[in-house]
């Protein structure tokens, strides 16, 4: 059963999403919310822990948390997807759980 | 003996997830009525304040990203970014929004008010400070 995980701290601020990556079970989703977009970033130190895990877990961004940012969606690290808030209930609803990583 | 000390302001977290940025920006702008010699450092997750573009309506929180640009008019014009932050989170400088002042011992020619440094260039500046203040 796939669960959704969110993940709303910064990769270089805590060690959430590294955690969170650590922990998810393969087939399930990763949605970066808030200060976790930083996340997505492309040549981030922490890129590779991102671009390592795609093969088990599929990612998500959260298109306003990255405008408000000013990242814009060609920083982004290939294979994230983008999602707006309805993205974010539809994904809520196509996954069995969901797990607030904080 | 003068009176003007040197103010430091470390800006190490994101903006919009804490209210760390804002409440620093605010401080900044507060102390810089006392005519004292301020200077700037965005280190960590800090150097997220100054990106470009930020637009945050779809997010219902105000965007005081803007008001960096009005620092120059306030004399506040020594913004230190450090170097190896942005290199570690995959930005540039050309990332950052172009915040500029006008040096009235030039003829009020335009200068930037950016200036990206390394950690041991950072070093340096913060230690010559009389005071520091961390957000």
């Amino acid at each position: 059963m796939a669960m959704l995980h969110t993940v709303n701290k910064s990769p270089t601020d805590r060690n959430t999403l590294e955690s969170c990556i650590r922990l998810a079970k393969k087939g399930g989703s990763v949605l970066l919310i808030e200060d976790g977009v930083y996340g997505a970033i492309k040549g981030a130190a922490k890129a590779d822990v991102v671009s390592n895990a795609m093969s088990g877990l599929s990612f998500y961004v959260l298109g306003p948390d990255l405008k408000a940012r000013g990242i814009s969606e060609d920083k982004l690290i290939d294979g994230i997807k983008v999602v707006d808030y309805n993205g974010f209930v539809d994904l809520v609803t196509e996954h069995d759980t969901t797990q607030s990583w904080l | 003996m003068s009176d003007i000390k040197k103010f430091m302001y470390v800006n190490r977290k994101a903006p919009y997830g804490t209210i760390y940025a804002l409440e620093s920006l605010e401080v900044v702008l507060i102390g810089a009525a006392f005519e004292q010699d301020v200077a700037l450092a965005f280190v960590d997750d800090g150097v997220y304040q100054l990106t470009k573009g930020q637009d945050t309506k779809g997010i219902g929180v105000k965007n005081f990203s803007p008001t960096y640009n009005a620092l120059g008019d306030y004399d506040v014009n020594k913004i230190y970014v450090e170097k190896e932050s942005l290199e570690s989170r995959g930005l540039t400088v050309d990332d950052l929004m172009p915040l500029k002042y006008e040096d009235e011992d030039d003829d009020w020619a335009e200068k930037d008010s950016i200036h990206v440094v390394s950690s041991a260039e950072l070093s340096e500046i913060m230690d010559q400070s009389d005071v520091v203040l961390s957000f």
